[in-house]
């Protein structure tokens, strides 16, 4: 299979390792630079934790905000966006596919957009605008799209079609339908779409940092914190942390994804 | 087309092992003379395209094995300079370009000046019919004509070896019986020493002049297909040229040198006396109406008209049923008994040669 | 039942975008209607206005070039940690902007390995970090891992027959090139081109963690904002930006649903 023309070409050799060390070196080297004591000196400053400590302490909490955040987040794209992609899937008016190309706006546009809209109409509200609903609020029409896209997609199988048919045959009521037949033959792309969620909600920040006060902050506002006024030995400590906590969140529901079946994931992402 | 002699190929010993060590083909060697077209042929996973793709260039042999065109060794040449053409399943047209494009292509590709390539382009067009879709793209064409086109340029470069795989494959059942005798008839106008692979044995019988018929990546038997259809080395082969019943012998046959068909006793040829087990034709056995006392005579249980013919199946006292072909206007329905016969000359052996 | 389904998402979605958005397109008319041109009429915004285009169109490039390299060579090739090298390479994609930034700090940044290299060979310490080409080092490494997943997709699915065919009529090299691959991938490049496009017109973390001297559109929306109080211009501002990213995607799309993948 492989005796192609890829084969003889070293140019496409080339260009792949380059760009694997251009990909895969900063995140090495960052996760060293939060390991030693001095970033210019390097190695030979010798190997600590106590960056890592420091940022724990001092930004500890923000890994659990957003974490929560994210759940949030998928639990409300969960709730709202499967029976919104169900309607989408077999609404045939003209007004169902307008209202389709509407909710991907929040994706299309700018998340500094979004967040003036959402300033502008809400900051007066003191109580809204301080608290971490205002971040949720955007994160949640932000993700929702990726939801009702990828379920829609699975909703408007064929066979899916028929099978809700069956099941009318036989009697079964809506709500009977829904969560008895439909939703658990849809359930690998909730979950593909859950993925989807919770990684862009937590890497999220063109929004929530327009968003966020200080006691409203999310690790990505966070890290931009530290970037801007701490050494660069807690900027990467505290990018260690956000490896040390994201990845495993994301290959936890990767694998719980692998569980659910294997069904190809229509975004790319 | 140029008068230059045909080229003579010849496999020698060429194998193929994949990583993790599954054999897609072992040392297999085979001659195919100059202008003939010789046909691969077996079930899926035999190893006949692999076979194919060796003789092209597109994947080495395993150390050992060479390929020959001619005196010329060709072994270690990749497909771009072994002055191949070929021929696929699904026809692999360029879309962007237009049919002369892509006839055209091999000539463009060797720097022939334009106004050659435009006449070659336009013998070749009139060679197999294509005149007025010059410039339409690939998916402006039917099954059929892309095929042409695919054909076209496989030979614009006037090669070597002509290799096609599974042409036909992708075309339905009327379009494939059509474009077979096409294919058929201009193999033998080019005289080009042509390789088709193929596991439809009807394609295969109705385009080459010999056979190979192979299995989990060896050839089990090579030949014309007359004799392949009347003396097959193996039940494998008899079995994927067409349908066959098998005749058990017990013991008692056999020290009696006799075979039983049905209720109807047979001299069984002394070549096959040592054969428990024999294979027959279903269009040879003959049938007709069992007398009414009979009571071991077969009784039909299956009747199927197929438009030129009748297939039926027939159940004896003992064994399997049996299934015959007869013509299409012959009377026996389902119940009728049957007395069964066969000329003995037409019985062929089930174990291998060796065996 | 059906508009059941839909109230909740309706809901959520009027409220918390729709109207503000309203809101938000209607502001720059209390200033003008000129406002709403302003990324046009005055230079300082025209500038920036420019220098994103130009930045985005030359990282969509880059990007497409060499994932289209990498998405050649790993799409058709087995091997060894094969999925593991495709893993690292697609992580990116769940990084925010302003750590790419910082990546590029750290290395280029006036602390890190390039400025101490430049130290001992040139007896100056020299940074990239901080300019237009730090900017684009940054941009292209978080738009790398979008062209590699679509492109490795895209060589799996193109087969090797064609290239088979180009073969047996002798092609090699640039032939197959510009013959077999090209038309083949040119689908992907254009949806994948311009999401690419979109993102890095509308990425802000990334440029304001490196402070850059060159000025892009986001970041000048965030400083007429937050320092000088504009609401009227930020969001005259950002709804230029928003139409040209929703452009883009809208073309994105016109190369078939399925070449799409989700913006981010």
């Amino acid at each position: 299979m492989t005796e192609g023309s890829v084969r003889r070409s070293p140019a496409l050799f080339a260009i792949t390792i380059a760009v694997s060390v251009f990909t895969v070196a900063p995140m090495l080297v960052s996760v060293a630079a939060g390991l030693v004591e001095n970033y210019s000196v390097g190695a030979r400053s010798g190997y600590t934790l106590r960056w890592l400590d420091e940022v724990w302490s001092q930004y500890g909490s923000t890994a659990w905000h957003s974490i929560a955040l994210a759940l949030a987040c998928v639990a409300c794209a969960v709730v709202v966006g499967v029976p919104c992609a169900y309607a989408l899937a077999r609404s045939r008016s003209r007004a169902a596919r307008a209202f389709e190309e509407l909710i991907t706006l929040p994706v299309a546009v700018p998340g500094l957009a979004t967040a003036l809209a959402l300033i502008l109409a809400y900051g007066e509200w003191r109580d809204f605008r301080q608290s971490f609903a205002f971040v949720f609020v955007g994160h949640a029409v932000f993700t929702l799209p990726f939801m009702v896209r990828t379920v829609a997609a699975a909703f408007a199988h064929d066979d899916l079609v028929a099978l809700e048919e069956a099941a009318r045959s036989l009697g079964a009521g809506f709500v009977q339908r829904f969560l008895g037949v439909l939703v658990p033959a849809v359930l690998p792309s909730i979950v593909a779409g859950a993925l989807m969620v919770f990684t862009l909600s937590i890497g999220e920040f063109n929004l929530t940092w327009m968003l966020h006060t200080p006691l409203t902050r999310t690790l990505p506002v966070g890290l931009a914190d530290s970037y801007a006024s701490a050494r660069l030995e807690i900027g990467s400590a505290y990018t260690l942390v956000f490896f040390g906590v994201v990845l495993p969140a994301l290959w936890l529901m990767q694998w719980l994804a692998t569980f659910f079946g294997p069904r190809p994931v229509r975004a790319t992402r | 087309m140029s008068g230059r002699a045909a080229t003579r190929v010849e496999i020698r010993a060429c194998a193929k092992t994949y990583a993790g060590g599954a054999r897609a083909l072992f040392p297999t060697s085979l001659v195919v003379e100059p202008g003939e077209v010789l046909a691969l042929l077996g079930p899926s996973g035999c190893g006949k395209t692999t076979l194919l793709r060796v003789v092209a260039g597109l994947v080495a042999s395993d150390p050992g094995g060479s390929v020959r065109f001619n005196d010329d060794d060709v072994t270690s040449r990749p497909i771009e300079t072994r002055g191949v053409g070929m021929v696929f399943q699904h026809y692999a047209l360029f879309p962007q370009m237009t049919v002369e494009g892509n006839i055209g292509y091999g000539l463009r590709v060797r720097g022939v000046s334009a106004g050659d390539r435009q006449r070659r382009v336009g013998e070749l067009v009139d060679l197999m019919r294509l005149g007025g879709l010059e410039q339409r793209r690939p998916a402006q064409l039917s099954g059929g004509q892309k095929q042409r086109v695919a054909l076209a340029r496989a030979v614009a470069l006037e090669p070597r070896v002509l290799l096609l795989d599974e042409p036909l494959t992708a075309l339905d059942a009327k379009l494939k019986v059509a474009l077979r005798e096409e294919l058929a008839e201009l193999l033998r106008r080019l005289s080009i020493t042509a390789i088709h692979v193929t596991h439809d044995q009807e394609e295969a019988m109705a385009i080459a002049d010999r056979l190979a018929v192979m299995r989990a990546g060896t050839i089990v038997q090579t030949g014309a297909a007359e004799a392949l259809y009347r003396d097959p080395a193996d039940p494998f082969v008899a079995e994927f040229l067409g349908r066959v019943n098998r005749i058990e012998r017990t013991a008692d046959d056999k020290a009696a040198g006799i075979v039983r068909i049905g209720s109807t006793v047979l001299r069984c040829p002394p070549a096959l006396a040592a054969h428990r087990e024999l294979l027959a034709r279903p269009e040879d056995i003959a049938v007709q109406a069992a007398p009414a006392g009979d009571v071991e005579a077969a009784t039909v249980v299956q009747r199927v008209f197929l438009g030129d013919r009748v297939h039926l199946r027939v159940q004896g006292c003992a064994g399997a049923p049996l299934l015959v072909d007869v013509a299409s206007d012959a009377a026996h329905a389902v119940g009728d008994r049957l007395r069964l016969t066969i000329d003995p000359a037409r019985l062929m052996r089930a174990a291998p040669q060796n065996g | 039942m059906i508009a059941a389904c839909f109230a909740p998402a309706a809901a959520l979605f009027a409220a918390f975008w729709l109207l503000p958005m309203a809101r938000l397109v209607a502001l720059p008319a209390t200033r003008g209607a000129a406002t709403y041109f302003a990324v046009l009429l005055e230079p300082r915004y025209l500038q920036s206005l420019v220098q994103t285009v130009a930045l985005a169109l030359a990282v969509t490039a880059a990007s497409l070039v060499l994932g289209a390299a990498v998405g050649l060579y790993l799409g058709r090739r087995r091997f060894a940690g094969r999925r593991l090298l495709l893993a690292a390479l697609t992580m990116p994609l769940a990084f925010p902007g302003v750590i790419v930034g910082f990546f590029v700090i750290l290395i280029g940044g006036r602390q890190g390995p390039f400025a101490a290299l430049t130290d001992e060979l040139l007896g100056t310490r020299l940074t990239f970090a901080y300019g237009l080409f730090g900017l684009f080092i940054a941009y292209v490494y978080f738009s790398l891992p979008r062209t590699i997943v679509a492109f490795t997709a895209a060589a799996e699915a193109m087969g090797e027959e064609l290239e088979d065919a180009a073969r047996s009529l002798g092609a090699s090299g640039r032939w197959i090139a510009r013959d077999v691959w090209l038309p083949a991938l040119a689908p992907t490049a254009g949806a994948a081109g311009a999401i690419l496009f979109a993102t890095a017109m509308g990425a802000f973390g990334t440029a304001f963690t490196l402070s850059s001297r060159y000025e892009v559109l986001p970041i000048t929306i965030y400083n007429e904002f937050t320092n000088y109080a504009n609401f009227a211009l930020a969001a005259s501002l950002s709804i230029a930006l928003g139409v040209i990213t929703w452009l883009a995607l809208f073309i994105a799309r016109r190369f078939g649903p399925a070449e799409v993948g989700a913006a981010a």
